[in-house]
């Protein structure tokens, strides 16, 4: 259970790189009088990182990732419920996957 | 400010309710984030960090996507820059995240908000941004969710370094898939109509574009910018 100091410095200077990203956003947007404009690309924001964090996943991932993605966006649709979306996603990937593997 | 406090519709506030929704809600996700972390915990140990270090690592740095790229670079003798400078441009989206929070953020005391942002991870800042749009507006619904993941994320890193080797690939269990699920249904929530369709174009394709071209996380933050303008612009017309 021995920590290194090298390694405890290492974990340490990540920690404050991290920290330094997720106050200076917020630090940025509080120091200066948010425009109109600017306040309608911040409202932009949430949508577009969601797109851009879920797009390779599915658009390269293959068959299996798209017709899973489909799967959540109907029951997502239907239920509005995000465990549901979750429990579907899942789901679905494995169940198509092992298909996949058995038929291969 | 002044100006743009009228515009807030609903009184800001911090409350233990306000923690308690964010909580239940991330609880999904924060099971798993579990799965993620036994992962994490069990290939900290094979690339030579003890448990311990690696549920430090978990706690104080708090943020999976940095800390499986930096395992890539875990090498002795360690290079300490390199491995920082990832975890920086890892965590550039942040900065986008952060800036979303303000309008709501800023209002806060000091302590509160740059305390709560220590706790925000894409899921619980995404459901937070989901219920500011709704106009509920208790900032402690961030916070409330983060704690959970973050005792969850802690927690499994320890269990996956101490049991050792029970999930290596989590594709094998689906969970590679459960936070793109959890992000597709909070993207139908935040649909508004045909507006959105030329901005979450342009964040899919450039992001896409980005992860083909570019190494590691770069896609979130060129996505995220590309897509956010090409809204406003949008808007503009």
């Amino acid at each position: 259970m021995a920590i290194d100091p090298g390694t405890l410095l290492t974990i340490v200077l990540m920690a404050l790189a991290t920290y330094a990203t997720r106050a200076g956003g917020l630090w940025l947007a509080s120091r200066f009088d948010l425009s109109e404009r600017a306040g309608a690309w911040l409202d932009q924001i949430p949508g577009a990182i969601l797109v851009s964090l879920v797009a390779p996943a599915i658009l390269m991932g293959g068959p299996v990732e798209v017709l899973a993605a489909l799967a959540v966006v109907i029951v997502s649709l239907r239920t509005g419920s995000l465990p549901a979306a979750m429990v579907t996603g899942v789901g679905t990937v494995l169940a198509l996957r092992a298909l996949e593997t058995n038929l291969l | 400010m002044q100006e743009n406090t009228s515009g807030t519709e609903g009184r800001i506030t911090f409350t233990l309710a306000g923690a308690l929704a964010g909580a239940r809600r991330c609880v999904p996700i924060a099971i798993s984030g579990c799965g993620i972390g036994l992962v994490f915990g069990t290939l900290a140990g094979q690339t030579g960090l003890g448990t311990a270090e690696a549920a430090l690592m978990s706690a104080l740095v708090f943020s999976g996507a940095a800390q499986f790229v930096v395992l890539g670079l875990w090498a002795a003798p360690l290079p300490v820059a390199t491995i920082v400078l990832a975890t920086l441009v890892v965590g550039l989206r942040h900065l986008l995240m952060g800036a979303a929070l303000g309008p709501v953020f800023s209002k806060l005391p000091r302590l509160k908000a740059y305390g709560s942002v220590f706790f925000m991870a894409d899921e619980n800042w995404a459901l937070t941004m989901g219920e500011f749009a709704k106009g509920r507006r208790d900032a402690a619904f961030l916070v409330g969710g983060g704690l959970l993941m973050f005792l969850a994320w802690t927690g499994s890193t320890f269990a996956g370094g101490a049991l050792g080797g029970v999930v290596e690939d989590p594709s094998r269990w689906g969970l590679d898939f459960a936070f793109t699920a959890v992000f597709l249904a909070l993207i139908m929530g935040m649909w508004k109509g045909r507006s959105n369709i030329l901005p979450w174009t342009v964040a899919a394709a450039v992001a896409v574009a980005a992860h083909h071209w570019l190494p590691g996380q770069w896609y979130i933050l060129l996505g995220g910018l590309a897509g956010s303008f090409a809204g406003v612009v949008r808007r503009g017309h």
